[in-house]
């Protein structure tokens, strides 16, 4: 009886024609050259064979909860004056919960009003409590909105670092979130060794503020306690910065500043250096449309008192506002050209939404990469060799199949990796080396059974049928084991050993369709040419 | 028809294939005490190397710089390097209990130069110079570039041995599921027991040897907790076949049975996994070195535990089971369901 394989044999080609194409893709021509280009066009090398900085960053999702906060306060105090309802205060009690409010004072008998405005406009996020005899309510933001919120902090995050850095205009750059649950980013840049130039560029939140001056320059912090009665209001900040009365500059002068900006971060659209009369740098900044509105009418009701710029936690520039401004404006404060180029990059990307700390720096000699490349690669060729020899020594015929299929597995890996662009690293040569390993441990499964079939008396369809039929079950088995502890590996891994697992995940996969179905094909096409009663040769 | 393959009917005739281990019988429940010995000689020999070592250092292996943290430049000298000049030079500006080794091949004259634990991110950096200005100052003769430097927060490191170690948990616990789900709960038991086992073993190497633990280290020993598992369960499934097949077998014979059926499987595949992995060892370089060798190491104790330890711990609690006069039944494994 004749197999018809046809269907078979053209799936098997085309997976070989896909694979291929996913390793070299079209090349430009024949050469050797040519067919090296595009291989190298299409695998890419992991950041410890090419080289590059590895960085790991820590998104501090405090901050961006803090400055949600911080915005429903000030939504607070809006809704209650359009509602009509008195309260003394909205603020934050504790700056190590930045998910509590607190607002207290309001009227007496109003408290199912202040409750039902609270509930309607804030209980999706929060939980409203109190309402007492204190006439005072806490909002705490909920757990699943924190969580929330941290997440999205974090893919915001990552969206900006990916806009920053290709500036950087680096090749295939990884940027992805690491670890579970903790707010970390891996970045890793091949063939970038400049590390403190990367780190300035992610890390700079260069955040640009505008906030009204509540009062100062005072000298130092005691001056600026003291004229407010011994405490910092609490909807006001102080904080450092220059200041400059007629001729004499004071470099570290103390503010008060209203806690909430008037513009901030993604309020500017673009800022550009120029310089003014006398030569000194500035920077001319313009805003988007909704934020020229909010400027124009702070800026109309406050003609004659003060604002100031603040950038990275400092007072940069306090200037008096002499007339309404609208959408554009002119910082004078100083900047080094360092400063002022950040500054407008970082206004052109969009800012970061909460700082970031760094875990772990690292640059990686390229000239490693070459070496190990070289080293790893010939590790694998011989591994390979000697194990392809040995097939055919110790299974003659049968061997061939187990070596096809090999060679088979080895082309859809690479391929995979091809499509895939994951990129090749030294445990993922070595995960390629297990994936070998285990493609041969299927095969001598496969054939040992049937030997043992063909032992027992079998003809040679039924033995490889029986054999193929058994050795399957254990297949499986070993298989499914390895790829849960790979899995593990990816989730738990970073850079290197992920690499390691996904070419050891995708090479078993490859090699459950290599070493059963494809094996099993050249069996029968071997079957059919076969002249009955004929042995096979294993 | 029924024909031995040496037989004049064999359809093997005139082309006798290339075996190993072909009918053996060996007993292996038999010489339980002899692997109990051996098994207990290398683990209780790399539990004690631990402990030393942990008393010693606080941590039971020595810990690369993944998990140490600290600072390690790679430098590349035109001549011959003196090591001793190299740590002296290191002393002069103050640096104490510097590390520094011949990096992969002498002749390549690169020195591996680790400073000891740094405590913060700014002195980790400064450390970096203070290796550079020392060598220009006092070990001028020899001009040398920096290939490489590494350098690792602590924190970091805390975080990534907690990783590790959920890692291997996690991966552990996913097995022993897979294993309820496919065979029985003690199959997964004993199976993760001497998965754990070849671990045990593996690290009590890197201990007793003095090895640094890497993070591509714990990658080997993930891959290796696969690979003893993967070895387990040849064994096992011959086990479950062959107790479907013959019931009125004693369950020691059938484990006997089974083993010597994929001993020679086991031996082959064990060969030629070991070989390539042996080509890693020897051609891979020192930035592999810590890798293969778990591998090396894992791949023999793995190969041995699913015959020495997997095995002899399913009958032995059989065995206790029918001593504490419950059910004598043999664990007979659910049905293949494949």
């Amino acid at each position: 009886m004749k197999k018809n394989l046809n269907n078979k044999i053209a799936l098997i080609a085309a997976v070989l024609v896909a694979f291929f194409y996913g390793i070299i893709g079209i090349p430009s021509g024949v050469t050797g050259k040519a067919l090296q280009e595009s291989l190298s066009k299409r695998i890419h090398l992991g950041l410890d064979l090419s080289g590059g900085a590895h960085l790991i960053l820590q998104v501090v999702v405090s901050e961006a909860v803090s400055a949600e906060t911080d915005n429903t306060v000030s939504r607070i105090q809006q809704d209650m004056k359009t509602a009509g309802f008195s309260f003394s205060q909205a603020y934050k009690p504790d700056p190590n919960k930045p998910e509590a409010i607190r607002l207290e004072g309001t009227a007496q008998g109003k408290a199912n009003d202040v409750r039902s405005l609270l509930e309607t406009k804030y209980g999706n996020q929060y939980d409203v409590t109190g309402g007492g005899a204190d006439n005072s309510w806490t909002l705490t933001m909920r757990p699943p909105a924190v969580k929330a919120l941290e997440d999205k902090t974090v893919q915001m995050a990552i969206e900006t670092i990916r806009v920053r850095v290709d500036e950087l205009g680096v090749n295939e750059p990884v940027i992805q979130e690491y670890g579970l649950g903790k707010d970390e980013i891996l970045v890793e840049l091949p063939g970038i060794d400049d590390l403190d130039r990367v780190k300035g560029l992610i890390q700079s939140t260069a955040r640009l503020e505008i906030h009204a001056v509540a009062g100062g320059p005072y000298k130092n912090d005691q001056e600026a306690l003291s004229s407010n009665g011994g405490a910092v209001p609490a909807d006001q900040e102080m904080l450092h910065g220059s200041s400059t009365v007629g001729t004499s500059t004071d470099s570290d002068a103390v503010w008060l500043l209203q806690r909430i900006s008037i513009v901030s971060g993604t309020d500017f659209r673009s800022a550009d250096q120029s310089t003014d009369q006398n030569g000194r740098r500035d920077v001319r900044f313009t805003l988007t449309n909704e934020a020229g509105e909010k400027f124009y009418d702070f800026t109309s009701k406050n003609v004659g008192k003060s604002m100031a710029v603040v950038m990275s936690g400092r007072v940069r520039e306090v200037a008096n506002i002499k007339e309404p401004i609208h959408d554009t404006g002119v910082i004078e404060g100083n900047f080094t050209p360092d400063e002022v180029e950040i500054l407008s990059k970082m206004l052109k990307t969009g800012a970061l939404p909460a700082s970031l700390n760094y875990l772990e720096d690292r640059t990686v000699g390229a000239s490693l990469g070459a070496d190990s490349i070289r080293q790893g690669v010939k590790a694998a060729i011989v591994g390979i060799l000697v194990v392809m020899a040995f097939m055919l020594f110790y299974y003659r015929g049968s061997g061939i199949n187990a070596d096809l299929a090999l060679l088979l597995n080895l082309i859809i890996l690479l391929g995979f990796l091809g499509f895939t662009s994951a990129a090749l690293t030294l445990p993922g040569i070595a995960g390629v080396i297990l994936t070998i390993g285990m493609g041969v441990d299927s095969n001598v499964l496969i054939f040992e059974r049937i030997r043992e079939e063909v032992r027992a008396g079998k003809a040679a369809s039924a033995a490889i049928d029986q054999g193929f039929a058994h050795a399957w079950v254990t297949i499986v088995d070993t298989h499914v084991t390895t790829i849960v502890s790979a899995a593990i590996l990816f989730v738990f891994g970073s850079g290197p050993v992920r690499g390691f697992a996904t070419t050891l995940t995708f090479g078993l996969l490859a090699n459950l369709f290599t070493a059963v179905f494809v094996s099993r094909v050249i069996f029968d096409w071997h079957l059919n040419k076969m002249k009955p009663g004929e042995p096979i040769s294993i | 028809m029924k024909a031995g393959a040496g037989s004049g009917s064999s359809p093997q005739e005139g082309r006798k294939p290339v075996e190993l281990f072909r009918g053996v019988n060996v007993d292996w429940l038999g010489k339980k005490w002899y692997f109990l010995g051996f098994s207990m000689i290398f683990s209780v020999a790399g539990i004690i190397s631990m402990s030393l070592h942990y008393a010693q250092t606080g941590s039971p292996v020595p810990l690369g710089v993944d998990f140490r943290g600290g600072t390690q430049v790679r430098v590349q000298f035109q001549q011959t390097p003196d090591l001793n000049k190299i740590r002296s030079a290191t002393e002069a500006v103050g640096i104490k209990d510097a590390s520094v080794v011949n990096f992969d091949d002498p002749a390549k004259n690169e020195v591996l130069i680790g400073l000891p634990e740094q405590h913060n991110e700014a002195s980790l950096e400064a450390g970096e110079k203070r290796i550079v200005d020392a060598l220009h100052t006092h070990y001028g003769g020899n001009p040398f570039t920096v290939r490489n430097v590494e350098v690792v927060g602590p924190t970091v490191g805390n975080q990534l041995k907690k990783q590790a170690a959920l890692a291997t948990l996690w991966s552990m616990l996913g097995m022993l599921v897979y294993l309820w789900f496919r065979f029985q709960l003690i199959y997964g038991v004993a199976a993760v027991v001497a998965c754990f086992h070849d671990t045990l073993i593996t690290v009590g190497f890197f201990s007793l040897l003095g090895k640094e633990i890497s993070l591509t280290v714990i990658a080997a020993i993930l891959t290796l907790i696969g690979y003893s598992m993967n070895d387990t369960i040849v064994v096992f499934d011959r086990i479950r076949e062959n107790l479907r097949l013959s019931r009125r077998e004693s369950l020691p014979d059938v484990v006997n049975r089974s083993i010597n059926q994929t001993l020679s499987r086991t031996v082959l595949t064990s060969g030629l996994t070991f070989l390539t992995v042996l080509s890693l060892y020897i051609f891979g370089g020192e930035v592999l070195n810590g890798f293969s060798f778990a591998l090396v190491v894992g791949i023999l104790i793995g190969t041995y535990s699913s015959i020495a330890v997997a095995a002899p711990m399913l009958v032995a609690w059989q065995q206790w089971r029918a001593k504490r006069g419950k059910t004598a039944a043999l664990p007979a494994a659910k049905r293949a369901r494949v």
